[in-house]
């Protein structure tokens, strides 16, 4: 029983770990990119895409939106997957929330 | 052109003293429910993730942005923006890595969680000096651009400013604790997301609504260059030095990592993460607007003028756009800002002394409730007069760089260790504690060689190292210090991991 329940928490664990870093990684991509580009495609990011609005800054907006949908993310994968798994590592009879 | 930016102005003083009324008031209510360490330190644990959502938004939008990214965006426009999104993209990775593992693991202070499965002593010791160093220079940084702010908003003299800063927050802090600093972060927040937002409707009212009609304005009056990368970030290494102080710093701060154990539990922290991500990128996409409106409507000559960094934009486009009773709102909401954000800071350094040092290093956390909220209320006085103290000394310093160093020293010496204690099992005692130790003295060395200290400041012919923000050298020494000490080491602690991870994820049962 106990080692059971040790190699769900492993699984439960490494499950979290690989949606962590995944999302690390691609928030890094995201503004790293934007960073690489403002220090050495300058010009590029000047373009104008429309009238009053430059690549550069709808590139930077996007940013801020990719972070809220990276964020967004998370919570749907933690909301949906990851606190089941946690209820169902708990003893049973225990009140669930805590 | 005229303006009643820096007279007394009745609307401003109202307003100011309607705020100080309302927060004293709620630190009243607060102290009647402050008994324990539980309620000084973490609020009882039971503000919802609305709330702490709102109140890690207030600790986060200091002055410094609101007042400081809006000035930049009106002088240099796109160079500015970068600042916008690099105060965002933190967020995620308080989310993805931190906040749902430190409300499982610890009580009060990050170095709880560090020290979890480590020994106390040496890990609280190195954690407290890492914590003390990222608090000192970010309370020098709102203290000094308090003290600058209310000297231009108000016409008061600055050391006065300063004092009366600093005894208004002893008093949220000290007898309302987490209580009361949590709700007067949530009322700033709010008046800050509102004031901001009637900002930006109204300087988009004068445009159709459409942002870039304003923004093709402000290309039309000052050049293409304004939407363009210009002259602020020229080296790019210094870029991404930078970048990576301000993505990896923010899950290293000590007054918002605190916020966590505010909440039920790691459920409601993950929630609240989600929607201070969302308050806080609205507020900085809110700083485009707010930016090309001052640019646009004030001009950049007149900004200027009054503040050669550009400090003053916001409130002259608030007088612009809404006359003088806006002008009174958005000077008191900066103040209120400030305020906010000095308490946080200063509670979570209470917390570092008197959880961290006093019980846990000097009593061997053999100290009763009574104590324990006695040393808190000491270590808050003492470090109310450092605030102060260091207003005073550091009066004329560049606002924006010592937040950038705040930010250099959490990314460096707190972030590394938290992450690694939390997500790699051979993690040692000596590992940690000399990846902090490292992180901390390595970012103040390179800060005192850096171009910004020798040649600014100490006007040197040149420095020794190249680069102004050293994230991108301290980040990855700490982490390989961290790394090769413990491997170094025979394993530590391993038989303990099993519970580690089962409280990592089951939390307190």
């Amino acid at each position: 029983m106990a080692d059971s329940s040790d190699s769900r928490l492993e699984a439960v664990a490494a499950a979290r770990w690989r949606i962590a870093v995944s999302l690390t990684v691609a928030m890094m991509v995201v503004y790293f990119g934007f960073i690489l580009l403002v220090a050495f495609n300058k010009p590029l990011l000047g373009t104008l895409v429309a009238n009053g609005l430059s690549l550069g800054m709808l590139l930077g907006a996007l940013v801020i939106v990719a972070a809220w949908a990276l964020t967004w993310i998370y919570v749907r994968w933690a909301n949906a997957h990851y606190d089941a798994a946690i209820r169902g590592l708990l003893a049973p009879g225990k009140v669930e929330g805590r | 052109m005229t303006t009643a930016l820096g007279e007394p102005n009745a609307i401003a003083i109202a307003s100011f003293l309607i705020f100080i009324a309302l927060s004293l008031g709620i630190t009243v209510w607060a102290a009647r429910r402050t008994r324990s360490t539980d309620h000084f330190y973490a609020a009882g644990r039971s503000v919802t993730a609305f709330q702490n959502g709102l109140a890690l938004a207030g600790d986060y939008m200091s002055a410094a942005s609101f007042l400081g990214i809006a000035g930049l965006v009106a002088l240099s426009g796109f160079d500015g923006l970068i600042y916008s999104v690099g105060f965002l993209v933190g967020w995620p990775i308080v989310m993805f890595l931190i906040a749902e593992p430190l409300r499982n693991l610890g009580r009060y202070t990050f170095a709880d969680v560090v020290a979890f499965r480590l020994r106390q002593t040496p890990i609280r010791i190195a954690a407290s000096i890492g914590a003390l160093a990222v608090i000192s220079f970010y309370l020098i940084a709102q203290m000094v651009g308090a003290g600058n702010l209310i000297r231009l908003l108000f016409g008061l003299p600055y050391e006065i400013a300063v004092v009366i800063v600093g005894v208004v927050m002893l008093a949220y802090v000290l007898f309302g604790g987490m209580i009361a600093t949590t709700w007067v972060q949530i009322v700033k927040a709010v008046l800050l997301l509102g004031g901001a937002t009637l900002l930006a409707v109204l300087v988009l009212a004068r445009f159709g609504f459409n942002p870039l009609a304003l923004f093709a304005q402000a290309s039309a009056m000052y050049g293409a260059g304004v939407l363009a990368p210009g002259r602020l970030v020229t080296d790019p290494l210094d870029a991404v030095s930078l970048g990576l102080a301000l993505m990896l710093g923010t899950a290293g701060l000590p007054h918002i990592l605190m916020r966590f154990y505010t909440v039920p539990d790691a459920k409601t922290a993950r929630t609240s993460v989600g929607y201070a991500t969302a308050f806080i990128g609205f507020f900085y996409l809110l700083t485009f607007i707010l930016g090309f409106g001052a640019m646009v409507i004030i001009g950049r000559e007149a900004i200027t003028s009054f503040d050669a960094g550009g400090n003053m934009a916001a409130p002259l486009l608030a007088e612009g756009v809404g006359g003088t009773p806006l002008l009174g709102f958005i000077a008191a909401v900066a103040f209120a800002t400030i305020l906010a954000v000095v308490a946080g800071l200063t509670l979570s350094g209470a917390a570092t002394l008197s959880h961290d040092l006093w019980v846990n290093v000097v009593r061997g956390a053999h100290a009763d409730e009574r104590e324990q909220l006695a040393v808190a209320r000491v270590a808050t006085v003492l470090l109310a007069l450092l605030s102060i103290a260091l207003g005073v000394a550091f009066k004329g310093q560049n606002v924006a760089y010592m937040v950038g160093l705040a930010f250099a020293i959490a990314a460096s010496a707190n972030f590394p260790a938290l992450v690694l204690s939390i997500f790699w099992r051979r993690l040692t005692t000596a590992g940690a504690q000399a990846s902090m130790l490292a992180g901390t003295f390595s970012t103040l060395v390179l800060i005192a060689l850096s171009p910004t200290i020798q040649i600014d400041i100490l006007r040197n012919e040149a420095a020794w190292f190249p680069l102004r923000n050293p994230g991108i050298v301290t980040i990855p020494l700490a982490f390989i210090v961290a790394v090769a000490v413990s491997l170094l080491q025979p394993a530590e602690a391993d038989e303990q991991f099993v519970h580690f991870e089962r409280r990592l994820h089951l939390g307190a049962e």
